[in-house]
This record gives C-alpha cells, sequence and structure tokens, in this order.
C-alpha cells in the first residue's frame, strides 16, 4: 500500500483508495506520523489531500482533480501537473503550489495561507476571497475575484472579464492586460507600499523574473457597500 | 393597525385595496423595492386544508393517554458513519447570527436540546455559544461560506449544504448595514455596516454533477463520519429532488414557498416558489422512483406552525420537519407587550416582520446589544422547549387517533382535501370522494356512456 523511500511516504493511488489517504493524512492532526509524503498516480482524482490540519508536505505527481487541498490548514501541497475546480478552496492556512495550470474557482472563499499556480488560472479564480493570498504566474479567466472580500490576488497576466466584480476589500494586482472590470472595481495608484507587498508576494511564491513595478492595482470604489435606489444600474 | 369599518357606497377595490395603495405609495416615495422579514403573507393552499380520517369501525385507534406512540428520528443512514439521533422529528431551521442576536441563538440550542432534536447554523457561521449550548448542530455550507472553517466543519453534528430556500429560490441572502455589528463583520470578513447581499450560487461548483464532487469532498474532509443535508427551496422539487439523491445526499430538507426569512425583498417572498403543500408530495414521488424512501430522508419546512401541522407532513411522506418563523414566535416575536414599542417602529404585535432592520425590541432580530440585552436566553429557550413539546403532543395525539404507534406510521391514507386545490396539490381524495365512491361513479358514467 506505500512504502518508506528516504523519509518520503509514497502513496500510489492505483492501488491505495483516496479514502486511505486521506485517512492517513487526516490522522497527522493528531499522532505523529511522516512528514513528507508523495502521492503517485493521481489520475485527476478528485479531492485528493482535503482537508488537512498538520505541518507536512503533500507533493502528487500528476494531475489533481476537483477540490485539491480543499480547505487545507497549515500543510504545504505541491501539484507536479494541473489541477482541477475548487483548487485550495475555502484555504485556511499553508501553501498549495501547481506547477501547471488550475481550472475555475481556484482558492475560492480561501481565509488565509498562500496560493500559486505557475500556469494560468481559469474563470472565477480568488472568487469570494476571504483572505487568502493568490499568486497566478500566468494569466485568469473572467469574474476572477467576484465578491473579493480580503487578502491580495498577484496575476502576472492577464485577467479577464468583470475582473472583481462587487469586489470588497481585496487588493488586485495585475500586470498584463484587464479585459473589463466588474461592479464597482476599479484601478487605483500603486504606491510604494504595494510594489513592496507584491515583491513580497512574489518572493514567497518563488517568482524571481517578474518586476513588481510593473503591475496595475484594482480595487473597490466602495459605491455599492450600501444599498442605494441609484446604484441599480450598477448591475 | 387601525382597524376602519367602511360604510355603506364606499367601496374597497378588489385589485387596489388598500395594502397594494400603500405599497404602490411607498415605492412612489423610496424608490426601492420592499425588503422585509416573516415568511409569505397570501393565503395559500395550506396544511389547514387537509384533515385526518380518525379510527372507528374500520379501523381502531391507539389509547390516546395510554399506549405509546413513537416520535423519534434517525437522520443520515444513507452514507454517514455517525448518523444524528432525535427523540422528536421537529427540528430547528436555519438562521444565522447575524439575523438573530446571540441570546436568541442561544435559546434554540437550549430548546432543541432540552427536548432532544437539533439547531442549525446560518449563513454567517457558528458561534461558540451556539455550539456550546446545542448537543446536536447541523452546520450549513451556503453560497456565501461567511464564516465557513473545516474545525466547525468537523465540531458539527451534520452538514446542510443549502441550495436555496423557500422565501427565495434562486435567491441569496442578505443582511443590511445596521445589523452588520464589529462581531457580524468579523466573522463574515466583511467591513463593517455594509449592507451585505450574498451571493446566490455556490462558488466553487455548478450544477448537479458538481455538486456530487462536491459532496464527496465535504465527505473526505470529514471522514464520511456527518450525514450531508441537501436544502432546496421548493421549485422545481421532483427533480431537483433527484438530482439531490443522485449527487449523493443523506438528507433532503425541502422548504415551501412559506419558509421564513430574515430579509429578502417582498415581491420575492410572495412571488417565487411553491406551496409546501404541493411541494411534499413531488420530493416523495421523486424519493419513492428511486427507491430512496426513508432511505434518503425527507425533512420539510415552511409554515409549519401546530402539531396538526407536523402530523400532516410526516403522512405525507416527511421524516421530520423544521421550524423558523414559528420558533421565533415562541420566544417572543411579536408578542403583545411589545406592542407599544412596535406602534413606534410603525407596526403592531401580530404584525411586526421589519427583522431585517435590526431594532426588534424583543432583542431577537438585532444586533443592538441593549435592544439584545432585554432577550432572556434561558426563558426564551424554555418557551421554545414547550413549544417543540406542544407540537409533538398534538402530532401524537393525532397518530394515536389513526391507530399509529409511530408518527411515522401515518400515511396519505389517513388524510382527506378539503378543497380541490388541496386534493390536487396533496394527492389525497377531497373529503367524501374517496378512492371506492369515485370508483363507483367513473363506473357509472362508463355504463351510461356503453348503453347510449
Amino acid at each position: 500500500m506505500s512504502t518508506v523511500t528516504t523519509g518520503v511516504e509514497v502513496v500510489d493511488l492505483a492501488v491505495t483508495p483516496l479514502r486511505a489517504l486521506n485517512q492517513r493524512l487526516h490522522d497527522l492532526a493528531r499522532e505523529e506520523g511522516p512528514t513528507h509524503w508523495r502521492v503517485v498516480n493521481p489520475n485527476g482524482a478528485h479531492a485528493i489531500a482535503c482537508g488537512l490540519d498538520a505541518d507536512v508536505e503533500v507533493e502528487i505527481e500528476g494531475h489533481a482533480g476537483y477540490y485539491c487541498a480543499g480547505m487545507n490548514k497549515r500543510a504545504t501541497v505541491r501539484i507536479h501537473g494541473n489541477a482541477g475546480t475548487g483548487l485550495a478552496e475555502n484555504m485556511m492556512s499553508g501553501q498549495v503550489v501547481v506547477e501547471g495550470s488550475a481550472s475555475q474557482s481556484a482558492g475560492a472563499t480561501g481565509r488565509g495561507g498562500l496560493l500559486v499556480v505557475h500556469g494560468d488560472a481559469s474563470a472565477r479564480c480568488g472568487i469570494s476571497m476571504k483572505g487568502i493570498d493568490i499568486v497566478v504566474k500566468g494569466s485568469v479567466g473572467h469574474l476572477s475575484a467576484f465578491m473579493a472580500q480580503t487578502g491580495r490576488l498577484v496575476v502576472c497576466g492577464d485577467a479577464g472579464d468583470a475582473l472583481g466584480d462587487s469586489i470588497y476589500e481585496a487588493r488586485l494586482y495585475v500586470r498584463g492586460t484587464v479585459k473589463g472590470l466588474g461592479a464597482d472595481c476599479i484601478e487605483k495608484e500603486l504606491r510604494d507600499e504595494h510594489v513592496v507587498e507584491v515583491a513580497e508576494l512574489l518572493k514567497q511564491a518563488g517568482i524571481a523574473d517578474v518586476d513588481p513595478a510593473s503591475f496595475k492595482r484594482y480595487g473597490s470604489a466602495r459605491q455599492l457597500y450600501s444599498f442605494k435606489i441609484d446604484n441599480a444600474g450598477a448591475y | 393597525m387601525p382597524t376602519f369599518e367602511p360604510t355603506p357606497g364606499l367601496r374597497e377595490s378588489y385589485l387596489y385595496d388598500r395594502n397594494v395603495i400603500a405599497e404602490i405609495q411607498r415605492a412612489a416615495r423610496e424608490g426601492i423595492y420592499d425588503i422585509r422579514g416573516f415568511g409569505a403573507k397570501r393565503k395559500l393552499p395550506h396544511f389547514d386544508d387537509l384533515l385526518f380520517l380518525g379510527a372507528s369501525v374500520s379501523r381502531y385507534p391507539l389509547e390516546g393517554y395510554r399506549e405509546r406512540c413513537a416520535t423519534d428520528v434517525v437522520l443520515g443512514t444513507r452514507f454517514a458513519s455517525k448518523p444524528i439521533h432525535l427523540e422528536i422529528p421537529v427540528t430547528i431551521a436555519g438562521m444565522s447570527f447575524g439575523a438573530l442576536s446571540g441570546p436568541a441563538k442561544e435559546a434554540l440550542g437550549r430548546a432543541a436540546t432540552e427536548v432532544g432534536t437539533s439547531t442549525t447554523t446560518g449563513d454567517g457561521g457558528m458561534t461558540a455559544e451556539e455550539r456550546e449550548h446545542s448537543e446536536t448542530l447541523v452546520y450549513q455550507l451556503l453560497p456565501s461560506r461567511y464564516g465557513m472553517n473545516p474545525d466547525d466543519l468537523r465540531r458539527a453534528d451534520a452538514i446542510e449544504v443549502v441550495i436555496g430556500q423557500g422565501a427565495k429560490p434562486g435567491g441569496g441572502g442578505m443582511l443590511l448595514g445596521h445589523k452588520i455589528s464589529d462581531r457580524v463583520a468579523a466573522m463574515r470578513n466583511l467591513p463593517k455596516g455594509i449592507d451585505q447581499r450574498s451571493a446566490s450560487r455556490h462558488p466553487d461548483w455548478t450544477g448537479p454533477d458538481d455538486l456530487e464532487i462536491k459532496l464527496h469532498e465535504l465527505r473526505e474532509i470529514t471522514d464520511w463520519e456527518k450525514p450531508i443535508f441537501v436544502k432546496i427551496g421548493a421549485t422545481r422539487t421532483y427533480y431537483d429532488t433527484q438530482l439531490a439523491v443522485k449527487a449523493g445526499a443523506d438528507v433532503i430538507v425541502l422548504d415551501g414557498m412559506q419558509g421564513g426569512t430574515a430579509a429578502t425583498q417582498d415581491v420575492f417572498i410572495e412571488h417565487a416558489g411553491i406551496p409546501t403543500l404541493a411541494a411534499i408530495p413531488l420530493a416523495v414521488q421523486a424519493l419513492l422512483e428511486l427507491g430512496m424512501h426513508r432511505k434518503v430522508q425527507l425533512i420539510v419546512s415552511g409554515g409549519i406552525r401546530t402539531g396538526a401541522d407536523v402530523a400532516k407532513a410526516l403522512a405525507l411522506g416527511a421524516d421530520a420537519v423544521s421550524i423558523g418563523v414559528g420558533a421565533l414566535i415562541a420566544m417572543g416575536d411579536n408578542a403583545p407587550e411589545h406592542d407599544e414599542e412596535y406602534r413606534k417602529l410603525g407596526s403592531a404585535a401580530g404584525f411586526y416582520d421589519d427583522w431585517q432592520a435590526g431594532r426588534d425590541p424583543t432583542g431577537i432580530s438585532t444586533q443592538d446589544e441593549e435592544l439584545a440585552a432585554r432577550f432572556d436566553p434561558v426563558v426564551g429557550g424554555r418557551k421554545v422547549a414547550n413549544y417543540l413539546r406542544v407540537l409533538t403532543l398534538e402530532a401524537q395525539t393525532l397518530a394515536r387517533a389513526c391507530g399509529k404507534s409511530h408518527v411515522h406510521n401515518l400515511e396519505p391514507e389517513d388524510l382527506v382535501a378539503l378543497t380541490i386545490e388541496a386534493s390536487l396539490m396533496a394527492r389525497v381524495p377531497l373529503a367524501g370522494m374517496q378512492a371506492p365512491l369515485l370508483d363507483e361513479i367513473a363506473d357509472r358514467v362508463a355504463a351510461r356512456l356503453r348503453e347510449e
């Protein structure tokens, strides 16, 4: 079922049921165990390494399906492949890194921790984010940061239509073009403290070849916070 | 409300009655739709239009004061390793801390625990007080995901994935600025005092196939221990029930259009969804066709006021019911002793529905600390517990009269309808028109047609 090689616990999802893997990872919240895990043959399985609550590192050697590392706490999850919908949804803390691209709703409603997507993220990246930091080396799709509440989204490439629609207090940084801004989302001045903030996030994400001063900043115009009839046309 | 007796010759329009006129005037004055709490106020076909056929010569009853009529219910037997066991088939529906004050939420927990049933969180997360005072607590996962975290998920006794609400099927939650206190704002990661309008779609799944994967994730996170409920507002109930079962729900929570809300547009409350009475047979039919009736449990809410309503919902095939508005009234909402204060707010005891406004003199639907402090959660909890006991006793009374040793043994055959609408919706015969008589009439008509 699993073998120990050089201190790394290897779990082969071609032979081990997903339930068994997740149960063992969950048990680490209560008991001692391996701190470095490799999951081989993920074959796009859903809910791999979701609900973790331990200081461990999990490497997934291939593509992951929906909700990989969902609701993650403390753990570092690296996907050496692409990830499906809802990657690291509602993450609390820790770090999730995808070497490939991520499908829709990456980092949705995340409350903390860092999500790094080295490829592109699809639609609704950072939807309803609540404190998470997300760094995307490539581009993000439409309706990214929809109703984003707090946290920071850094996009080194382009953003699709309706970026930051109905945004609250999250801070968005996009280096490339933005196809369109959503309701109540406006471009704001990129001041020195913002360049420092972007530089810090890029550093945490391990991205060295991007100039932090080359981003534009977006955030809430705060015109829709109070429900006024004069704003009805905004929707 | 002031009363006015029109003298002969003064004729009020049926189409433009005083309420319609007042609403047009309000709309012209304010330029925004009316937002309020409570549930549908219009007259709808409901459980009042059904009657039980008590036992007689053809059936015999149970001894009303002596023989046991069980009321327990187990929820989540399909997949969960830890189903929840309730002593009565009446649960408390999801109502948020934010919509309700902390003491009011505590009272619901106390009441549910006292009588052995469950209570439910709401669109705002789980409070420590609520968890502490609730023996069995259902944790809602809503589109907004306000207050959602894996620790509370694991602390919960069941998870309720909310897709819709009877008062506003297709709509998201709403909490206006005067109820977004520091604590509510912190729990929801929102700026204080904004008008919160929640999303109506879940952020990380779309459609029934995704829902199946989402439920699987929740099961994995909680190690397949917790029952997962799926709550739907009653609309296309037959299809929604089948799809929720297919997606892997342990329990379907079906909220009819009479279900309450803390804050929604009046037009939504009154004009979207179908009545509870019409929805139950659709859900039961869907479950029966899938061979899942009683395997996937059905909880029905939306206008459950009395033990008769409880018994009728169960007879139509529900496993349990859920109450919201009734519980608030039991703990003191709209109580006559507050009439003077209600009148200062432009309402009156018996009419108050401005739960969105946060100025509730009872301290129930408010985040104002002074108002909330008026509400005693021990006394309020006791009242709700009493009400839950009465609902149960009344349901048992009717069940025993129908000869049932468990309230779940009530069945549609025990019911007749008073109106054609109720008969068609509930799929029970009009009183006096039971099947053998209808067959006889049909036979006579057929015979006459043959003669002709």
